[in-house]
């Protein structure tokens, strides 16, 4: 189950994007994540709770704000980097 | 009698519940429901034996577990039911953990699509939900399993509230927005503002450049489908498809996300012969997981 | 030499008149629907405070979102360009300028001498511009100039929906009718605006001094919460609204003494 946290709004699309199948709760991107974005969540996978990384609530309806002390669009996420699984992906075009 | 205000805000709002004919909840083995409190209506779905019972819809209040409580009490009215004859119930949506007398919540995405595979069938990939605060896109498999999604509750552009500020504009009743904005001979191109509130500033210039209230409308909703459709595609658009929500009842929306997208939804069927209710897709989802929970604890 | 500097704000249109590096003169008008015209009428209202005629001024830049409506400018300069050479001119020791305006925000790094080095911009979402202050007085019922000082009185803010300028609106009013203190509701707002502003400054990296321009740097309000933000001192200069037509200007100063 692939979830895209973020938004798109007149200013640009804006998201984090995370494979709860992929993921393997090591919790590697939450420890590198400089604005404590990023959490662990029970997710609701074949009647099971399984924990995954999320982006926090507080943090998804201002992404753009948060995520962009990290300068995600010259390509640089650690969240995305400190991924061995690849299950975070970034997607970030402001306009 | 509702003030004007009320008329406005609540145009959607129909409550209303009933009980499917010619079935006995004595007889089920399992007997649960469904309860999804969303930001503007509640919704119950009671089923026996995973088959659709009975469902009640209606205004979410002030107090999200009282609104449980009231659309649970509703959907189980005149069946003899009561409280203690449930083996399980879910709670869902925005306050679903607000619903006190369930045994679990589960997110409403995960519930929506279990709902729609329900209503539809297996064939359904792809849905579509556009509530009066956010636009939901989910694509699932075969089982109703989420495979991604996607929600935008940050802004209102896409919205049925961005919708409604539009039409206030134009002074154009929000039932007949859909109607009104197919009734242009061509199609405008779309206004450029994402942003509701640059939108309006866009729509107004345009009134003055003496374009018609029909065609900047058209404007306006081709914008919105632009919009959705490209929500759909980034979580991957797959045939069949369904929108659901508030908006799917407005015909400008859905004829311009078919067009742009090149596929067509899925009919919604009749509520009153199937008791299969679009509106109802999340609840309907979580007593069906209320049924599958159930019965993965008894045989532990 | 005289130079003149026109910023075409989506808001205002903004004119200054610049003699040997000061301003001598400035105007302003609402860009309404014809901005073109409006944009002659606001040159000629500021010449006539200068005692100037067009004849006596050397060379015109423009800047600014509608910067093709000013068609009897010699040159365009960028905003941000604009906002550096206006910043570094108030305040030498300025090294990073922040702008909000109506529709937008921008952040730009410049150096001593006024030349851009870095910037950031926010733009085409409401939320995080003037238009949101301007949309929450309106749901509040309060005067735009009231609001700032409405902010101050609070000690704390009400929780409201500050992504988005709609929701905010319904927010607003539903925390009317539970009797929220229009302070807190007004702290609020100044504060969601702040968060903005501080993230993208944060982007730039916090170099002082800094300085704030824009027609919203004269909100009370609003400065009190981006200084609570920031956690730093901000220069602001008497006119800020005009720091684009005042940086528009001095380009175009320099521009004439070069084609001499």
């Amino acid at each position: 189950m692939i979830t895209y946290y973020g938004y798109t709004d007149g200013s640009g699309e804006y998201y984090i994007v995370i494979d709860a199948e992929r993921c393997n709760s090591c919790e590697d991107c939450i420890k590198v994540c400089p604005q404590q974005a990023l959490q662990m969540e029970d997710m609701f996978i074949d009647l099971e709770d399984k924990p995954v990384a999320a982006v926090t609530e507080e943090h998804r309806k201002k992404i753009r704000y948060t995520c962009s002390p990290c300068k995600p669009e010259d390509g640089n996420v650690p969240c995305v980097s400190a991924c061995k699984l690849e299950a975070i992906k970034c997607i970030w075009k402001p306009k | 009698m509702e003030s004007e205000k009320d008329k406005t805000e609540f145009w959607r709002w129909l409550e209303y519940h009933s009980v499917m004919p010619g079935k006995d909840w004595r007889k089920a083995n399992v007997i649960t429901a469904g309860v999804d409190v969303g930001s503007v209506g509640s919704k119950a779905v009671v089923m026996i034996d995973g088959e659709i019972y009975s469902w009640s819809v209606l205004r979410t209040g002030s107090n999200s577990s009282d609104s449980a409580k009231k659309a649970l009490d509703w959907a189980m009215q005149d069946t003899g039911l009561s409280l203690k004859d449930f083996h399980y119930i879910v709670g869902t949506g925005y306050g679903r953990v607000n619903v006190p007398m369930a045994n679990r919540a589960i997110t409403e995405i995960a519930c929506h699509a279990k709902g729609a595979n329900y209503i539809w069938g297996p064939s359904v990939r792809t849905v579509l939900d556009v509530g009066g605060q956010d636009v939901k896109a989910i694509r699932c498999d075969d089982t109703g399993k989420v495979v991604s999604f996607l929600m935008n509750d940050k802004c209102a552009a896409g919205t049925g509230r961005g919708m409604e500020v539009i039409a206030d504009l134009l002074k154009i009743p929000i039932e007949d927005v859909g109607k009104v904005s197919l009734s242009v001979t061509e199609e405008p191109e779309p206004v450029s503002s994402t942003c509701v509130v640059f939108a309006k500033t866009e729509a107004v210039g345009l009134l003055r450049k003496g374009w018609s209230k029909e065609k900047v409308l058209a404007s306006y909703i081709r914008a919105m489908a632009i919009r959705m459709s490209e929500l759909i595609e980034k979580v991957g658009c797959e045939k069949e498809f369904v929108i659901t929500g508030g908006q799917s009842k407005n015909i400008g929306i859905v004829q311009r996300v078919e067009n742009i997208l090149g596929v067509k939804r899925l009919p919604v069927p009749n509520l009153e012969t199937t008791g299969l209710d679009p509106a109802s897709a999340g609840a309907i989802g979580a007593a069906l997981f209320a049924k599958a929970l159930y019965e993965k604890e008894k045989h532990r | 030499m005289i130079s003149a500097g026109i910023d075409m704000g989506t808001q205002r249109v903004k004119v200054a008149i610049i003699k040997d590096k000061q301003v001598i003169a400035t105007a302003q008008n609402f860009s309404g629907f014809e901005p073109a015209a409006v944009a002659q009428q606001t040159l000629n209202e500021a010449l006539e405070a200068a005692k100037l005629s067009r004849e006596d001024v050397a060379h015109i830049t423009a800047t600014g979102a509608g910067v093709d409506m000013a068609t009897f400018a010699d040159s365009n300069i960028s905003m941000m360009g604009a906002d550096a050479k206006a910043g570094a001119y108030f305040f030498p020791s300025v090294r990073t300028v922040i702008d909000v305006g109506a529709e937008d925000a921008r952040a730009v790094k410049c150096d001593e001498y006024g030349i851009m080095q870095d910037f950031v911009v926010n733009a085409r979402c409401a939320a995080g511009a003037g238009t949101f202050i301007e949309a929450m007085a309106r749901a509040l019922e309060v005067d735009l100039e009231e609001m700032g000082p409405l902010s101050l009185k609070a000690e704390r803010a009400s929780t409201i929906n500050a992504s988005c300028v709609i929701f905010a609106e319904s927010d607003v009013v539903s925390l009317i009718h539970r009797e929220e203190p229009k302070s807190e509701i007004a702290r609020a707002i100044f504060d969601a605006m702040a968060e903005r502003v501080t993230s993208m400054v944060r982007r730039l990296g916090v170099t002082p001094d800094l300085a704030l321009v824009g027609g919203v740097a004269k909100d009370v309000g609003f400065v009190a919460a981006l200084k609570r933000r920031l956690g730093t001192e901000i220069l602001i200069p008497e006119n800020p609204i005009f720091a684009g037509a005042v940086g528009a200007g001095l380009v175009a100063a320099r521009r004439a003494k070069r084609r001499q």
